[in-house]
């Protein structure tokens, strides 16, 4: 480049300069797709394609079996009780993060986020350190006759241990970008707090709150480490969904244990959808 | 309206506080102390005996061996496609983008068979690996895929945002100065993402630490050769030894302690660099 080049060149220039050669870069977006092809896209659709080897009709048997019933009985049960209450923790965490300055405010956030560092097998292990045979409650509920482990509701505690974070963290990252000025005004303007909670702050956080929920749901319903250690495995009564596709698999029955499996592939399929719509109506601020 | 100490003006600090931490304390806080007291109970030797048998030391070996190996494909291929998503405009781009969320959404069990199925002597890619003597299920390049496959979403996700803020000037300077774009990457844009890379490499390393569901079905779970160190905690509390498993569990813990912490100081380090993240 020689001093004294018209300025109307620069623009090319500037073009160029910022980005790469059509082959660099055509040569870099296939080796993403081919690292997404490999690792993500031809597992996702064997999934679909074992589940259907032997047809419909033995896929419909596979989820429509009673045990098959049974698991996604407990599974959805499961996913009633801890999404929405691991829902209303996120919006009171929200609220408190957003709304309030305190000391240690980032220990909490950083708690808040240990269940995604921690095994789900050492979140079933405590379970049952506490609430198994010999664990130090186990005394005290035998007596009592209450079963939480190899129970259904160790299946509940460990799957809510587990998806803590989704709903919180997604909601954190809206509240945390849109801070709170329009909370401030209405409380100037008279509004009480659950007020400014039912028409501000939720409307604001929903779809951040929307994608929460769905992605918290999906992790619960798919929930295998932490369930696999409380759920003691009993037939017909704590078997979820995840469980119940490992033992037909462990007894050789792939075609069922994929059909099982497809379920959550498309509860997965359907999150990602919801994730998609979310974007396209949360972009226009 | 009474001032609350500097606190903020709006109402409901303990109402809200006070759940969320209540709810934190009961279902997760005590539980993981409730390991650490267990872990207290049991005499040092045992715990050193229990954490530091053979079949012990090769189930960390592999776990944390494998997970760093995720963490690092993870890096690499996660600043490859935050960097292809960001830039660059082409057919397919949405697609895959959605496709990075899929192994957060996919149930760890599901992606285990999936991955299972598709890398076995007999699977679709498994049958090309074969005839090269490549063996990725059942041994130990199948941990390290799943481990690979969970942590996925994390590099690319704490990249993207940092590439898409990232002033583009600087690089029109660096070629206004003569630099090509390898160096212009490498001396400017390389330097304002590396933290957020470091970030979710460590994001990644944690998950792969901990995770279990994908692992138990690729791994074929061979003690001393693709035994991951949760799944000896199954097999320890399975035979009803609970002080060993604690053992290895406390093990497990403080390594996941140490990443976490390495993530709020990557995360800080980050902030003053760049000012608070965007979004």
């Amino acid at each position: 480049m020689t001093f004294g080049e018209p300025l109307a060149t620069l623009p090319s220039l500037r073009h160029s300069g910022v980005t790469e050669p059509a082959p660099v870069r055509w040569l870099l977006v296939s080796a993403a797709a081919a690292f997404l092809g490999l690792f993500v896209l031809v597992p996702l659709l064997a999934v679909f394609a074992t589940a259907l080897r032997a047809g419909l009709g033995r896929y419909a048997g596979a989820i429509l079996h009673p045990d098959a019933r049974s698991a996604i009985r407990l599974t959805l049960l499961t996913a009633a009780i801890v999404v929405p209450v691991n829902a209303l923790f996120g919006i009171a965490a929200g609220w408190a993060i957003a709304n309030f300055r305190f000391r240690g405010k980032r220990l909490l956030i950083t708690f808040i986020d240990l269940p995604f560092s921690v095994s789900p097998v050492i979140a079933g292990l405590a379970l049952v350190l506490i609430f198994g045979r010999q664990g130090w409650l186990g005394g005290w509920l035998d007596a009592r006759q209450i079963r939480i482990v190899f129970a259904v509701p160790g299946v509940v505690l460990a799957t809510a241990f587990v998806t803590v974070p989704y709903v919180a963290r997604e909601v954190l990252a809206v509240v945390e970008a849109q801070g709170n000025d329009e909370e401030t005004a209405a409380l100037t303007l008279g509004a009480g707090g659950w007020q400014i909670l039912s028409r501000i702050t939720l409307p604001k956080m929903r779809w951040g709150l929307l994608y929460g929920i769905a992605l918290c749901n999906a992790r619960a319903m798919g929930e295998f480490g932490a369930v696999s250690v409380v759920s003691g495995h009993v037939r017909g009564e704590t078997i979820t969904l995840p469980l119940h596709a490992q033992i037909l698999y462990d007894q050789y029955d792939a075609v069922g244990a994929f059909a099982v499996a497809s379920l959550l592939a498309l509860l997965a399929l359907f999150t990602l959808v919801t994730k998609k719509y979310v974007e396209s109506r949360s972009r226009p601020a | 309206m009474r001032a609350r100490r500097g606190r903020g003006i709006l109402p409901g600090f303990r109402l809200s506080l006070g759940t969320s931490l209540l709810y934190l304390a009961l279902l997760v806080l005590v539980p993981l102390a409730g390991v650490a007291l267990r872990g207290a109970t049991s005499s040092w030797e045992d715990i050193w005996r229990a954490a530091t048998s053979a079949r012990a030391l090769a189930s960390f070996r592999l776990s944390f061996l494998a997970s760093l190996g995720a963490g690092a494909a993870n890096a690499a291929g996660g600043l490859l496609i935050a960097w292809v998503l960001v830039r660059y405009r082409f057919a397919g781009r949405s697609v895959l983008d959605a496709l990075v969320d899929v192994p957060f959404a996919l149930p760890t069990a599901v992606a285990g068979l999936a991955l299972t199925a598709v890398y076995s002597a007999e699977g679709w890619v498994g049958r090309w690996l074969a005839p090269l003597g490549i063996r990725v299920a059942y041994a130990p390049a199948g941990v390290w895929l799943a481990m690979t496959f969970v942590g996925l979403p994390f590099v690319v996700r704490t990249v993207q945002p940092v590439l898409a803020e990232m002033d583009t000037h600087l690089e029109e300077a660096a070629a206004v100065l003569g630099a090509g774009r390898l160096q212009a990457f490498s001396r400017v844009i390389f330097p304002t993402i590396l933290p957020a890379v470091l970030t979710g490499f460590t994001l990644a390393v944690a998950r792969a630490l901990g995770e279990y569901g994908s692992i138990v079905f690729i791994s074929g779970n061979l003690p001393l050769r693709t035994e991951i160190a949760p799944l000896l905690i199954v097999a320890r509390l399975e035979q009803y030894d609970y002080a060993g498993a604690t053992a290895l569990a406390l093990v497990l813990l403080l390594a996941s302690f140490a990443l976490l912490f390495a993530t709020n100081v990557l995360q800080r380090w980050s902030v003053r660099r760049l000012g608070p993240a965007p979004g």
